[in-house]
């Protein structure tokens, strides 16, 4: 497997990062040589093995059912760049 | 009872074709708190006023499952007759959308908690079973609003992290009434389990909905369209008719089905791609770092598995059983798990009989007239089976009990109280009816004449008359028995 530029236009544009002209030729090179190195992996054999996926072997934690967050809206949307009405405000995006 | 024939199919000018519907349902899970945090699901807030941090998505903050919502799944599950999965593993679902800030969805894609299942419908050609291809856990995107700006978009955050269950059928449907069925019946299944409100008006309960068609009689399935985000079975009805005879049109016009993401224009009654479909989904799924994988053991669903409600399809076999009732009667009354609650209450402590006449006909014209569900019902199951036994006992006639129930469902009060403090009381008393028959008779001389000579329809019109003449109150038996004897 290797990346080319397409690849990384089409992964930054998913990411909504821009890429310039240059970034995208060291990327390139980047990318693939992480590629090539976790390649190795393919050397061993793992037909009798599951996927895992995760390393720990924690068992997942549970909550109750139970409301305590209780309005915290004038501190969530002191992080929002715009706001109108407690709506955050951004864009337009309509389908 | 299969009195008709499946007969939904969309004639072409080549020929008639098939509809092959699969419903990916969103259902809500009735939980307080969301799926990952510990923020309140109530509908209907102040915008953000039910944002945590981690429903905000700020760096950092790790999310924590809600065991209600896993125990709701599996419940779910049980009721649809599924596999539970002991293993199950949550992934991300990367998009990029304004309303959804981690930029990825917790889902289940691989491992989800319940797999296989089915939903078996009753349609008038016929029970029909319908697969359940998986059941999963994942979290509700916020709300964005578009119409309160003409460059800008609103977005609440409440609904951000809410818990939903994915139920996804089996390509397994082919017209708009099994669709409309199907989500009744799963409706009503969650509702008897309680692990779904089902409101549909508030979003609790709402479908994407894949639709192909094929030429009748061929085993390999068309392309399909995915109409987004459904939220009334009307709306599904009418997305799926315009969307097939779109399809059949396209297909003999030689053209092709792209398989692509449609929208319906509730407005328009029409479906349209959607703008974003030059960026092809590449949702680059993978398990959450966050989230290790989610295991129980079998003790764990058999616990719940013995808390179960007695479901839809067994209750009505029993009702069929036990109360002697028609398909039809018990499928009315199970559509709905407080109107058989009601029924039941209604029929232990009254006639069976009289009750199912009384909840399916006089009941619900009341309730539907007024605009309440059966759990606001003016009448308690209690004073109708009260008004029922007054007819069974001959204290009122059925006439007098249509009035009373009137009364009834303007003051809520107690039928006996009506009765005596009106004066309702049937009248039994031999030598009273007598009375007002003669009287009747004496006034109408000229159509007893008519009716001894031979006109005997007549005889309904002096029971009409004594019964009116006493206020309703007469007794209908003792009226007919004694103007026979009189007229003789």
């Amino acid at each position: 497997m290797s990346i080319n530029k397409d690849t990384i236009k089409k992964i930054s544009k998913l990411a909504r990062i821009s890429v310039t002209k240059e970034e995208t030729d060291r990327l390139e090179k980047d990318l693939n040589s992480i590629l090539k190195f976790v390649e190795q992996l393919k050397e061993l054999n793992t037909d009798k093995i599951l996927p895992i996926a995760s390393v720990s072997d924690q068992p997942l934690t549970m909550s109750k059912d139970e409301i305590k967050k209780i309005n915290e809206k004038d501190e969530i949307l002191t992080n929002a760049p715009e706001k109108n009405s407690n709506y955050y405000i951004v864009p337009k995006v309509i389908e | 009872m299969s009195d008709k024939e499946f007969n939904y199919y969309i004639s072409g000018e080549t020929g008639k074709w098939e509809v092959v519907i699969g419903l990916e349902v969103h259902a809500q899970v009735s939980s307080n708190a969301k799926l990952f945090s510990s923020s309140s699901t109530q509908f209907g807030s102040e915008p953000n006023s039910q944002v945590s941090l981690i429903d905000a998505a700020m760096p950092g903050m790790l999310p924590v499952i809600n065991k209600f919502c896993v125990e709701q799944a599996v419940r779910t599950g049980l009721g649809l007759k599924a596999k539970i999965n002991l293993l199950s593993v949550f992934d991300r679902k990367n998009y990029f959308y304004a309303d959804l800030p981690q930029g990825y969805q917790i889902s289940q894609f691989k491992h989800p908690i319940v797999g296989e299942g089915e939903v078996v419908l009753d349609m008038s050609y016929g029970t029909k079973k319908i697969g359940i291809e998986r059941l999963h856990l994942e979290q509700d995107a916020g709300k964005s609003l578009h119409d309160q700006d003409p460059i800008k978009t609103f977005i609440d955050l409440n609904r951000s992290g809410v818990a939903l269950m994915e139920i996804v059928s089996k390509p397994d449907l082919r017209s708009p009434e099994e669709v409309a069925e199907y989500i009744k019946k799963l409706r009503s299944i969650m509702r008897y389990l309680g692990t779904c409100d089902g409101n549909m008006e508030e979003g609790s309960l709402r479908a994407d909905v894949n639709v192909s068609v094929r030429k009748i009689g061929s085993k390999d399935f068309g392309t399909r369209c995915e109409i987004k985000n459904v939220n009334s079975i009307k709306f599904m009805q009418q997305a799926i008719q315009y969307e097939a005879k779109r399809q059949v049109e396209l297909l003999e016009e030689g053209k092709k089905i792209d398989q692509e993401t449609r929208l319906f224009d509730t407005k328009k009654n029409e479906t349209r791609q959607m703008r974003s479909k030059e960026d092809a989904h590449d949702y680059r799924y993978f398990p959450d770092p966050d989230l290790p994988p989610l295991k129980f053991d079998q003790s764990f669903v058999d616990e719940i598995k013995k808390k179960l409600p007695e479901l839809p399809d067994d209750k009505k076999e029993r009702l069929i059983k036990d109360y002697k009732l028609s398909n039809y009667e018990a499928g009315v009354l199970i559509s709905d798990k407080d109107t058989s609650d009601y029924f039941e209450d209604v029929a232990k402590n009254s006639d069976v009989k009289l009750a199912i006449n009384w909840v399916i006909g006089d009941l619900f014209a009341a309730l539907n007239k007024i605009g309440k569900s059966i759990k606001e019902t003016p009448i308690s199951s209690k004073n109708l089976s009260k008004l029922i036994q007054l007819i069974k006992n001959n204290t009122i006639s059925g006439r007098i009990a249509k009035d009373i129930f009137e009364l009834m469902v303007n003051d809520h009060r107690d039928p006996k109280v009506i009765v005596e403090e009106k004066g309702l009381v049937q009248e039994s008393n031999v030598g009273e009816l007598e009375k007002i028959i003669e009287k009747v008779l004496k006034d109408n001389s000229d159509k007893v004449a008519e009716y001894k000579s031979g006109k005997d329809k007549l005889f309904g019109f002096f029971v009409g008359s004594v019964i009116k003449e006493s206020k309703g109150k007469a007794n209908p038996a003792l009226v007919n028995d004694i103007l026979k004897k009189k007229l003789s």
